[in-house]
């Protein structure tokens, strides 16, 4: 009996040493207990749906609707008006994409939908060869870079040596015309199925997978937002062109290479959508909601860590400071001032660091596509 | 020798626990190659990645392309053979080598458990886990003991204590016990956990799980060789592996844990066990209970034995601690992380780009790591100097295949270590090509611009 009270004794013992020891830990912090409320991650997405991507898409299928229409004008009356009309739909379609094109999630996800809608450089001969041929299946996998915004900038700036030679192209073939309405139609189709799912039962499926497992909404699409950042932006758009990846500068990789003066238009669309993401900023500039910035405020009250948010900021900030400074063409950019590309990318890439290693620690977001034990 | 002829080494004690030990291993076992195996993981682990990093030492251990799925198909009948106990010692050293052997095929997969059970099956090779409860103790009754050595079943006690013991001295840093880290980065994200989850960005409660998780690793061996308060001590054993198994992923291992702790159990609770075993099985346990004690022999190989496992435990309480040989702080470098008990400690994140460069004409360009590497390697990757290392030389070797010349290899790599902000991580002017691994401390690493105090 005795030697059981001296157990308790010892027991008793032990954890008020714990306990005190434990409370000292606390208090040489130094910080008060973290009393705000819980970070509710559904506002969060309910604030990416209904603000940022349903908008996003809303606009991107009126102007690729837009564009159906130019392109049955044109049809219909091949006048060189007609032409530029359908020039000008197809630029602002291209231009309306760049805010979407990050979501690549649920239907957008499931259609692959930027590959069939932008792989850039574009296979030109792949394109002549289905147009005389008059066989191929859009669908197919191995016929994504012969379709999409870059296909139609070969066709409408690219097919033949001036415009007026293009359009006696169109004037006289009907093959192409018929490829030009494939086309188009195809691109409306895809964002249709995507905007239709959006407003179908998708928001909702999306707004209540709130939870923290690797296929969770937030999870998902930070991966998304991040792949997109990394690889089409930072990569495809600058890296790539300005020779990061290869022995020497490929100026033929820049994206809408026949245009060519638009590449930085549809390049800052990309950026400033990627900043406004971040920053929970609604598609139509009214307002802003939670987002990544406020999820990480959050968290950092609990860290208290670096003021991530404000240096990810910073960074965004310079790369435009930096990109502003690039001229409309890239093409011309990269033949003529490629170390204005190569600064630009490195701004890029910093923020590259600060998103994909300290972000993701923050936010504790598994890399995609992991999934094995870890202890 | 005369230490292996003091009064412990001559103790018998009942066989019933390694009964039900070696049926609780073999079976979890082939559940985990059963589990492994449906995932898919052997071909995306595996059998897909075009390259596999590899231990030092252990270069030729290689997947073996379509045969691995052969090799996990002789893994797990092993293991379902060492669990009934026929053919015992062939079938263990068996499942030893290619379990092992499997573990070493990548390193990008390493895991504390995987090692543990390398270790575990390395020991039971060594014990005499059939007397008692198994086909060959059916069919060969010379080889059919009730009573076995007492050391043969303390050996794997002191096993699972060690990696209980050893997890808990690795959490008493100051990170882990003074910071919260990584939990406070953890825990936050489980808020959507029943009940305690919209506590898990209160410090109170994340300094509750550091602390709480650190007694009780350390706590938890002696608890468990107390009989007052074993049971007590296994209640905790269980909250605490389910708890991590919530919030974690940390595939079978809470399962491994816990089933491994019933060791400590006296012979009376697994007597028990297999007696339900028996009447579920329908096997006549009576038979087994023989009276017979395995002969506690001073001859040459029982000697042998002892020895060799007092090797095996002196190595195994010195090389955890193989880290003090090295400079820089040791969650920064790993160097001596791994094969220690070092479960959880770290939130480690880390991006690197290599730079292919001709020194001769200046010539470079950056690789594109999705080009050779599957996301799970280029995580691992990232944040581990001899992991970066050999990829390095393996990017060598592949452009030189491609005909370029002259090749210098240099990796910009920023890693942010439990919440500190990201930071160069690598010698961005050191040519790696240049670089040998080696024990020796490496040298390109930059050094860890903070203080982690403590073990």
């Amino acid at each position: 009996m005795s030697k059981y009270y001296l157990s308790i004794k010892a027991f008793r013992f032990i954890w008020s040493w714990a306990m005190i020891i434990f409370m000292v830990a606390c208090s040489t912090e130094n910080e008060p207990m973290t009393d705000t409320d819980n970070f509710d991650r559904q506002v969060m997405l309910v604030n990416w749906a209904d603000n940022i991507i349903i908008p996003g898409y809303e606009n991107y299928v009126g102007k690729v609707t837009d564009m159906v229409n130019a392109k049955n004008v044109f049809l219909e009356d091949r006048s060189t008006e007609n032409f530029d009309g359908l020039k000008n739909a197809w630029l602002e379609a291209y231009i309306a994409w760049q805010s979407v094109s990050m979501f690549e999630i649920g239907k957008a996800e499931e259609l692959s939908i930027r590959d069939y809608t932008n792989v850039y450089p574009t296979d030109n001969a792949g394109i002549e060869d289905n147009v005389n041929s008059e066989s191929y299946d859009l669908n197919l996998p191995s016929l994504r870079d012969q379709q999409g915004f870059p296909a139609l900038d070969y066709l409408l700036y690219g097919s033949a040596e001036n415009s007026s030679m293009i359009l006696a192209r169109f004037e006289a073939e009907e093959n192409l015309r018929n490829y030009l309405n494939d086309l188009i139609t195809r691109l409306s189709d895809l964002s249709t199925a995507v905007l239709q799912d959006w407003e179908g039962g998708y928001r909702d499926e999306f707004i209540n997978n709130d939870g923290s497992t690797a296929s969770s909404s937030v999870n998902k699409l930070v991966n998304d937002y991040l792949f997109y950042y990394e690889k089409a932006l930072r990569a495809g758009k600058i890296g790539i062109p300005a020779g990061v990846f290869s022995n020497t500068p490929l100026s033929n990789r820049v994206e809408a290479f026949y245009k060519q003066d638009v590449s930085k238009t549809l390049f800052m669309t990309s950026l400033n959508a990627s900043i406004d993401f971040f920053n929970g900023r609604y598609f139509n500039g009214n307002g802003q909601g939670e987002s990544l910035k406020s999820y990480l405020d959050f968290l950092n009250s609990v860290t208290d860590g670096s003021n991530l948010s404000d240096l990810i900021n910073d960074q965004f900030t310079s790369t435009k400071v930096q990109a502003e400074s690039l001229g409309e063409d890239f093409y011309a950019e990269v033949e003529n001032n490629n170390d204005n590309m190569l600064q630009t990318y490195d701004e890029l890439q910093t923020n590259t660091i600060l998103l994909k290693v300290d972000m993701f620690q923050a936010l504790n977001i598994q890399v995609d596509y992991v999934d094995a034990d870890g202890d | 020798m005369r230490f292996f002829n003091s009064n412990y080494f001559l103790k018998s004690t009942k066989a019933a626990p390694f009964a039900v030990f070696r049926i609780f291993f073999g079976f979890l076992m082939a559940i985990s190659l059963i589990r492994f195996w449906a995932l898919g993981w052997i071909d995306k682990l595996y059998i897909s990645p075009s390259f596999h990093f590899s231990y030092y030492g252990f270069e030729f251990v290689k997947p073996l392309g379509e045969w691995t799925y052969l090799l996990f198909l002789i893994c797990g009948i092993s293991a379902v053979s060492v669990g009934i106990g026929y053919r015992y010692r062939p079938s263990i050293i068996l499942f030893f080598l290619s379990f092992t052997y499997i573990e070493l095929m990548d390193k990008t997969t390493y895991l504390n458990h995987y090692y543990f059970i390398s270790l575990v099956a390395f020991v039971l090779i060594f014990l005499p886990a059939n007397a008692y409860f198994s086909v060959d103790a059916k069919r060969q009754p010379k080889l059919s003991f009730e009573y076995v050595p007492s050391w043969s079943i303390d050996t794997l006690r002191l096993l699972v204590a060690i990696v209980y013991f050893y997890a808990g001295l690795a959490k008493l840093n100051s990170d882990w016990l003074i910071q919260g880290m990584p939990l406070k980065i953890w825990l936050p994200a489980h808020y959507d956990l029943p009940i305690l989850g919209k506590f898990f960005h209160h410090n109170w409660l994340i300094y509750f799980f550091s602390w709480s998780g650190a007694i009780f690793d350390l706590s938890i061996p002696f608890l468990l060789l107390i009989k007052r308060t074993r049971t007590a001590a296994f209640v905790l054993v269980v909250i605490f592996h389910m708890l991590t198994w919530l919030l974690f992923p940390i595939g079978m291992f809470p399962f491994v844990m816990i089933l491994a702790v019933t060791i400590f159990f006296d012979a009376k609770f697994h007597d028990k066990l297999v007696s339900i075993f028996s009447v579920a099985l329908r096997i006549d346990k009576k038979r087994f209970d023989n009276q017979k004690v395995l002969p506690q022999s001073s001859d040459q190989t029982n000697r042998a034995t002892l020895l060799l496992l007092s090797i095996f435990f002196v190595f195994q309480l010195a090389f955890p601690f193989r880290h003090l040989a090295y400079s820089d702080e040791l969650f920064w470098t790993e160097e001596g992380y791994r094969f220690s008990w070092r479960v959880m400690l770290m939130e480690k994140t880390g991006y690197a780009s290599f730079k292919i460069k001709n020194s001769k004409t200046g010539e470079q360009f950056y690789v594109n790591n999705a080009d050779f590497l599957t996301s799970f390697q280029e995580k691992q990757m990232a944040t581990q100097p001899d992991f970066i290392l050999e990829y390095a030389h393996y990017l060598k070797n592949h452009f030189e295949h491609q005909g370029h010349e002259n090749l210098a290899v240099y990796v910009e790599s920023y890693v942010a270590l439990n919440g500190r902000g990201s930071t160069l991580f690598i010698d961005p002017s050191t040519n790696l090509v240049d670089m040998k691994e080696s024990w020796k401390h490496k040298t390109w690493i930059l050094p860890f611009n903070d203080e982690i105090k403590g073990l």
